[in-house]
């Protein structure tokens, strides 16, 4: 009894492995196989003579640098405006009674349910208007900020005691002092969440790219793969795997990095 | 004075990014809904006109029923599936935890490369796929260009991506249920499904409620995989609601027209936001 239990939970712990891993193993081995091997039924498992000119292949058939540099812009630079615009905004959620606060963190809150799949049309004309269409800002301002990064940098803030706060201040500590000496270094372990999650989500992003974008000028990494195999006639399943890995691999690293983090990251966001 | 105005300043670019990207382009898309406009000539008022259009449009009637076809299979398996490989995999273990990370991956990989890879696997001619089920006597299969089975393929493809967030969501409810009842219930002797039925099903009802919501509201903005996979077709049997809005939008340029269908949108995920609202405040009573 005990044998065909376990030996039942190990076959199904070899097929979870399986239908989640192997594909990208099949993503791999296709990117190094020629263009005729690929092409052949049964398929072969690894390919027989490992074809890494692909990746150049892959390369050159796009603006590939350009697209890469714009992937790594509008990543970083989404990052560094959300870290500023979350900590000053949560610093005056969690400090400050104001009015019309409880308004503007309604708003906050409402922000984080409104779906750029409802807004990106009426943007796309609000920036046509400003002529800025195919430029990088349109992908970056728009997540300029993080509703739920206010939300959890909002709660770590209130859990800093008073006095630490007014010992400073009566040290003659300028607002900017506290945030910088006592705040920021509380805020640490959010924003490293935070940042991981914003890595994550504008990386990979293919929506907003594609329907703010009608040339490859501000084209993200995602957006301009696609865009270029489509204009090919897609058969070429070697280069475009190629191309895939390329895409999957500063994630993959990540991944392989900061796994727990992220996890636990994704668990404590409940997904967005 | 100055210390009064110092919290304004403080989220003045917050409030101006949430208003200028998410709470204006909504009452634009309202008010553009009541009116024709292709982005040239003048807007031009027309009433419900749009909305009137919209309820015998057969194409977007279409897209409707096939988006909430795909978001009940796509809601059920997610949730159903996830469940149970979580109850599978709860046990805090080195093997347990690395065959959970390997279920989450795809999750983290954009739904480009996901999108591109089963393009690859579900080739008709070459693919993966069709390679394995011929092990089970099935013949080979048209995966994504055939009306009847397209649409359950998108399904596949989002249900392998995304299973792997709902695994892990339970785990951590899961592991949040005190030891002390297990080991009463193994004093019990009772059986392991009654023992999930009885017990760990109430327990974690809030998640199990919580993330279907959730699940829900991400399935209604199906979008990526359609776009790059089928493109709708074929015989719009993959077109959904936001692929409507996109292609009307964007490529025809009926900007009122498209507004009106996104106003539809607003209205179903609304709602589906207020029940969410309703579910998490009681989330954080349980725990």
């Amino acid at each position: 009894m005990k044998i065909v239990k376990k030996s039942s939970h190990l076959i199904l712990s070899l097929f979870i492995f399986i239908v989640f891993f192997f594909p990208f193993l099949w993503m791999f081995s296709s990117s190094l196989k020629t263009l005729g091997e690929t092409l052949q039924f049964p398929p072969t498992l690894f390919p027989e003579d490992w074809q890494w000119l692909n990746y150049v292949d892959a390369i050159q058939s796009m603006p590939f640098w350009n697209f890469l540099t714009n992937s790594l812009i509008v990543t970083l630079t989404t990052i560094i405006l959300q870290f500023i615009t979350t900590i000053t905004a949560a610093y005056a959620f969690a400090r400050y009674r104001f009015v019309g606060e409880k308004v503007m963190f309604g708003l906050v809150m409402v922000s984080m349910m409104v779906p750029g799949q409802l807004t990106f049309l009426t943007i796309f004309v609000m920036f046509a208007e400003w002529e800025i269409i195919n430029t990088l800002p349109t992908l970056i301002l728009p997540f300029a900020i993080s509703a739920f990064g206010i939300f959890m940098l909002r709660q770590t803030f209130r859990s800093i005691p008073n006095e630490i706060i007014e010992a400073a201040k009566l040290d003659n500590a300028t607002e900017f002092t506290v945030i910088r000496k006592v705040m920021l270094p509380m805020a640490i372990p959010t924003l490293v969440t935070l940042g991981l999650l914003t890595f994550i989500g504008t990386w990979n992003e293919y929506f907003w790219p594609l329907v703010l974008t009608t040339n490859n000028d501000a084209r993200t990494l995602p957006v301009g793969i696609v865009a270029m195999i489509n204009a090919e006639d897609g058969t070429n399943y070697h280069t475009m795997m190629a191309s895939n890995v390329l895409l999957v691999i500063p994630i993959l690293i990540i991944y392989l990095f900061a796994q727990r983090h992220i996890i636990k990251a994704f668990t404590y966001s409940g997904g967005r | 004075m100055k210390r009064k105005l110092f919290p304004y300043f403080l989220v003045l670019p917050t409030m101006i990014v949430i208003i200028l990207f998410n709470v204006y382009p909504i009452l634009r898309m309202l008010y553009q809904s009541f009116h024709q406009w292709n982005m040239i000539n003048d807007m031009q008022f027309i009433g419900f006109d749009n909305f009137i259009k919209l309820a015998s449009d057969k194409v977007f009637l279409q897209s409707l029923g096939n988006t909430f076809y795909f978001v009940f299979w796509n809601v059920l398996l997610c949730t159903g599936l996830g469940l149970l490989l979580a109850v599978f995999l709860q046990k805090n273990t080195r093997f347990n935890r690395f065959l959970q990370s390997i279920s989450f991956f795809p999750y983290v990989v954009s739904l480009a490369s996901v999108s591109l890879l089963w393009s690859w696997i579900m080739n008709k001619d070459y693919g993966l796929l069709n390679y394995v089920i011929s092990f089970f006597g099935i013949t080979s299969q048209d995966w994504l260009g055939s009306p009847g089975l397209a649409m359950n393929s998108i399904i596949l493809i989002s249900v392998w991506k995304s299973v792997g967030f709902n695994v892990l969501i339970f785990i951590s409810a899961l592991q949040r249920i005190p030891k002390y009842i297990y080991e009463a219930a193994i004093l019990d002797n009772s059986g392991s499904f009654q023992f999930f039925r009885k017990i760990t099903l109430p327990m974690i009802s809030p998640t199990l409620f919580f993330i279907t919501i959730i699940n829900i509201i991400n399935s209604f903005k199906i979008f990526e995989t359609v776009q790059i996979l089928t493109r709708g077709g074929p015989l719009n049997s993959t077109r959904t609601i936001v692929y409507e809005i996109y292609e009307e939008g964007t490529l025809f340029f009926n900007v009122g027209y498209a507004s009106a269908m996104g106003v539809v949108l607003l209205v179903i995920l609304a709602i589906l936001t207020i029940i969410y609202f309703k579910t998490q405040s009681k989330r954080v009573q349980y725990q």
